[in-house]
């Protein structure tokens, strides 16, 4: 279908300190005992996308990144994954890696979404109106994941208006302006042209940016070649196109079908081409509604380009992993609602309990619950709404409730852990209460001690 | 309608004079006693002595006794002429299985009259019967040879021919369901067979056996179809959507899960209708699966599908393209050659468009055009050579029969508009768009009437398209239609299709205008390109139609809040009928206007005649 497809892994995003360390880099974060990038691998391998570029921040990154897709999806997907500098950004990286891109289409995906929305959708919507770019949207939750238990990190999480503003016209299929929510001071700034074209535009805050885009390639290449300082596709190439939609100085072929010459010729002979034909034939968006002029007339072509929008249906699962508070959402979402996710098969108690874990006498895993192979707990235990991961040793007495363990943990009796997320290696001793807290991978917490909502990283302690 | 039927009774007469057209029309209370087929035993005396008239669902019986006069006039189906099976979707297929017949010049008009018959048979127009064969009588008698002397003949080549009639039954067993469509193809074989064998009766037997080498691939053909028959109870001329058996084996076919609507009209089940919505989320989630399906063939499936893309040329001219750019990206696999290989891409591609929205009776054209011009290049030629003959050709299609073909309509048809004139147009039609503009730089001075109907609104474009021209233009509803119609003096239609008896096949509410017209003596003239010619003859806009998106009606564009019928899907009393096409019975028409120039609707047979073939050049 001539689309390439490209997963910006990212790579120790400091926004997921202390969960990330230099052995386990954003895209290998587990998600219900999955690195949460095979989320996305396997999401395009289901669609057939077998031919991938995976792009990871940082030279250590890439290596650990590629171990592991080399050893789980070794003959089954052909990934190049390509090294970039940190701290490039999305645009940058995929600048640094511009020569691999040859295909009409690029499908950018980003390495930390969660989500069952086909990108063939993405993909279809792009062709159909010949964009220059098309973007996933998608429902934003509704502010509603915070009031149970697993909030950990709600204080920290950004600021609460994080949401994008995004207008978009009234058959829902052009974006029209988009912000960032903390980019929103107080004012958003419309374009007076696009609105004037639209005549109507429905601003929603509701919906969020799924970080997949489908870019037209030789638009993308000429905005990140023009335009050097561009960091981020979200958050310089996306608004760029989105604003210069009505005065496009791309040359983007073929969007404009009557740019090749209906200039006026008031020969007694009309000229009309094919192109012309169709496209009075076709239901005209605003975009050609505009470059016909307000006459209709086409005295003077205007250029436009077409960004779309594709809205994925309320019931599909969308989200990304891009905070601490989103990393227990979705772990929590992936063994609970959005199951199907997991690939793992639900036991009758609607959890996964691998066979060879073991529990002790009295001891309790509710349902929503992922307990990996070789984890040992010992009597009257209870785990509720959490992830467990391989190794892990839990002696008795010892509640979890909605909280992520990682592998090769150990935790002494009586611990009670609510909401919190625990890196791998990490040892509680006995009687320890964590209550909304990070624990950082290999840290020793000591015997008694209480922490609520804070992130304990070795760097603090010593 | 009681002013509808004075004029008819004064024209019919001379629907007449052209000849073949009378059996044809409605069964008219002229017609409805022919002298002699009273005496015939309806069905089975008047079908044994016609073969040309052979009703599809009899041809059982006649398989009990082997060799009916059928399977003689079967064997007669050209070789190498382009096969209908090959279309796996069924809808469409019809609109060019006949195209090749049209060689066989002289007697088409017979076989679009056996078709027409055929249709009407199956929809139990049992006073038809006799009008069939009203046909017949002149060529009676020697017809009645022809079977006879082709029944021991028959016999004894069956046993020789039995191993290739297994295999062809092997092959056409994959091509089954079009068999409605192959069905109508064997009639139409049928028909010019038997008017071959009226002139040279004594030849015929002869003929099957000397041309033996020539003729076991043609009874290949012919053979694959008769035992397809045997398979099928009653074969249809085209998919019947309520036949539940088709249908589940078309799905299994499909690229795209169709989901049928409920909740269909009784008198339009045969039609194919789908949950608008279902389609293209599918389509969507497939995007990368497809691989057979080129990038560009999909996005104009796609389009045509949203409704991105609608108008008769427009979407022939998309699919051209389409095929351009696949024919561009086309490599030979190994081992297979060009000629053979092509068309079978092409055909996945069709039933591809076929199953995002029916195709148009001149798209079908254009299908056949191509097909044939991949047919006729020379096995010598390289590859690249090949499909360069065949980029050029596309284009030289496009630009002569669509593009040139719309200036020299608005050439003829700008002649007829005179100063001080009030011009009608329903709809939005690219060629009357080009005549108004003609006449507009021609200095004529004139007025636009631009009737325009729900759900599509495409007038408004069109509107917006000569306001900015400068046209002077009055916008009204089709509701209107009989108050604006008096100032009207000229009424412009386009068409979709333009059928051999005159029937104007085009969107739907065209032909109320044109009746409208016609009671209010103001002439209509319909424009159309000839390559939306089709010899087929339809006297209804029933029997093949195009069903729309009901939702379409159900909601009103830009008022959210009607919304009565939101659910109109659970309730079980009612029914939307939201048809795309009507067909404009050729009385109402006073001329036709096409790149050959101004005719009656009474001559485009004869368009179709003649310039039928150099459609394909």
């Amino acid at each position: 279908m001539d689309f390439q497809v490209v997963v910006l892994a990212g790579g120790f995003s400091k926004s997921l300190v202390p969960l990330v360390s230099k052995e386990v880099p954003k895209a290998l974060l587990p998600v219900a005992n999955r690195p949460v990038l095979s989320y996305v691998l396997d999401l395009l391998e289901q669609k057939n996308l077998k031919d991938l570029i995976v792009v990871v921040e940082g030279e250590s990154a890439a290596l650990a990144v590629s171990a592991w897709i080399s050893s789980t999806y070794i003959d089954r997907l052909h990934v190049q994954v390509a090294a970039v500098p940190e701290d490039v950004g999305t645009a940058g990286a995929l600048r640094a890696i511009h020569r691999r891109l040859n295909a009409k289409d690029i499908l950018v995906v980003s390495g930390d979404l969660v989500c069952d929305v086909p990108p063939g959708a993405v993909a279809a919507a792009h062709r159909r109106h010949d964009a220059v770019v098309t973007a996933l949207l998608c429902s934003a939750p509704v502010s509603g994941p915070s009031d149970s238990g697993s909030s950990g990190a709600k204080d920290k999480a950004k600021k609460p208006g994080r949401y994008n503003i995004i207008a978009l016209d009234p058959t829902k299929q052009f974006l029209l302006h988009i912000a960032a929510g903390a980019e929103v001071e107080k004012d958003i700034r419309v374009q007076k042209s696009i609105l004037r074209a639209v005549s109507q535009m429905e601003i929603r805050a509701d919906l969020m940016d799924a970080h997949m885009y489908a870019f037209k390639r030789s638009v993308l290449l000429d905005v990140l070649n023009q335009n050097e300082t561009y960091q981020s596709l979200r958050r310089d190439v996306l608004p760029y196109l989105v604003r210069s939609q009505l005065r496009s100085e791309l040359l983007s072929n073929g969007v404009q079908s009557d740019e090749n010459g209906n200039g006026t010729d008031a020969m007694q002979n009309i000229k009309i081409l094919p192109s012309q034909l169709l496209a009075n034939a076709s239901t005209p968006s605003f975009h050609e509604l505009f470059a016909l002029g307000p006459d209709g007339s086409a005295s003077m072509t205007r250029k436009t380009h077409k960004c779309c929008v594709y809205i994925a249906n309320k019931s599909k699962y969308c989200a990304r992993l891009n905070s601490i508070q989103a990393f227990s959402d979705i772990n929590r979402d992936v063994v609970g609602d959005a199951n199907h996710l997991s690939g793992y098969s639900f036991s009758a108690h609607n959890n996964v309990i691998h066979p060879s874990a073991v529990l002790g006498s009295k001891t309790t895993v509710g349902p929503q619950c992922v307990l990996g192979d070789g984890s040992l707990m010992v009597d009257k235990c209870s785990v509720k709404k959490s992830v467990i991961g391989r190794h892990c040793r839990i002696g008795s007495n010892v509640k979890v409730v909605s909280s992520v363990i990682m592998d090769h943990v150990t935790i002494g009796d009586g611990c009670s852990i609510l909401g919190s997320v625990i890196c791998s290696n990490v040892q509680l001793q006995e009687r320890v209460v964590l209550k909304d807290c990070q624990v950082e991978a290999g840290f020793v917490v000591t015997a008694g001690s209480e922490y609520k909502a804070e992130s304990l990283a070795k760097q603090e302690k010593l | 309608m009681d002013p509808r039927r004075l004029p008819r009774t004064v024209t019919d007469p001379k629907v007449r004079h052209v000849g073949f057209f009378a059996p044809v029309g409605p069964p008219d209370e002229s017609m409805s006693s022919p002298p002699r087929q009273t005496t015939l035993s309806p069905p089975v005396a008047g079908y044994s002595l016609s073969p040309v008239m052979i009703p599809p669902p009899r041809h059982l019986s006649s398989d009990n006794a082997p060799l009916s006069p059928l399977i003689a006039a079967d064997s007669f189906l050209p070789v190498g002429s382009y096969n209908p099976s090959e279309f796996s979707s069924p809808s469409a297929t019809e609109d060019f299985s006949e195209d090749n017949f049209s060689k066989d010049t002289g007697w088409v008009l017979n076989e679009n009259s056996g078709k027409a018959a055929l249709k009407q048979n199956t929809h139990a127009a049992s006073g038809l019967t006799p009008v069939i064969t009203n046909e017949g009588p002149p060529m009676e008698a020697q017809k009645e040879q022809p079977p006879a002397s082709s029944k021991p003949k028959k016999e004894k080549t069956t046993k020789s021919e039995r191993r290739a009639l297994q295999e062809a039954q092997r092959t056409a067993k994959a091509a089954a369901n079009a068999g409605g469509s192959k069905k109508s193809a064997a009639a139409s074989a049928v028909v010019n067979s038997a008017n071959a064998n009226t002139k040279k009766v004594a030849k015929a037997p002869p003929r099957k056996k000397d041309s033996s080498s020539v003729a076991a691939s043609e009874k290949k053909g012919g053979d694959r179809q008769t035992d397809k028959d045997r398979k099928k109870d009653i074969p249809h001329p085209r998919m019947q959507f309520d036949d539940e058996d088709q249908v589940e084996k078309a799905k299994k076919r499909s690229v795209v899960k169709q989901t049928e609507s409920k909740n269909r009209v009784e008198l339009f089940r045969h039609l194919p209708q789908y949950e608008h919505g279902t389609q293209l989320l599918d389509l969507e989630s497939k995007f990368f699966q497809l691989d057979t399906v080129h990038p560009a063939i999909y996005a104009v499936g796609l389009r045509f599908l949203t409704g991105d893309i609608s108008g008769g040329n427009a979407r022939c001219i998309a699919m051209l393209q389409a095929f351009q750019e696949s024919i561009k990206d086309y490599f030979t696999p190994m081992e297979k050659e060009l000629t053979r290989d092509l068309p079978t891409k092409i055909n996945g591609y069709v039933s591809f468009l076929i199953q995002c929205r029916p195709l148009s009776i001149s798209m079908g054209n254009a299908i056949s055009f191509l097909k044939h011009k991949i047919s006729e290049l020379p096995s010598t030629m390289s590859e690249s050579e090949a499909k360069a003959s065949l980029l050029s050709d596309i284009d030289r299609f496009i630009n002569e029969k669509i593009i040139l073909a719309e200036k020299v309509i608005a050439r003829h048809a700008v002649t007829k508009i005179r100063d001080g004139d009030v011009l009608l147009i329903h709809g939005s039609s690219s060629v009357v768009e080009m005549i108004f503009l003609c006449a507009q730089e021609l200095g004529k001075q004139f007025r636009v009437v631009i009737v325009d109907s729900r759900p599509k609104l495409e007038g408004r474009m069109l509107l917006r398209r000569l306001l900015g021209k400068g046209i002077s233009c009055t916008y009204t509803h089709l509701n209107a239609i009989s108050y604006i119609m008096h100032e009207v003096t000229r009424v412009f239609l386009g068409a979709s299709s333009v059928l051999s008896n005159g029937t104007v096949y085009s969107r739907v509410g065209n032909a109320s205008v044109a009746m409208v017209a016609h009671q209010f003596h103001v002439p209509v003239l319909v424009c159309c390109e000839a390559y939306k010619f089709h010899k087929r003859v339809q006297l209804d806009s029933i029997c093949f139609n195009e069903l729309g998106d009901p939702d379409d009606i159900a909601r009103v564009s830009g008022k959210e809040d009607i919304k009565y019928l939101n659910d109109w899907a659970s309730i079980q009393n009612l029914q939307l009928l939201n048809l795309i096409y009507d067909a404009t019975p050729s009385d109402y028409i006073s001329m036709i206007i096409t790149e050959y120039g101004m005719i009656p609707p009474t001559s485009v047979p004869v368009i179709v005649q003649e310039y039928g073939e150099h459609l394909l050049i």
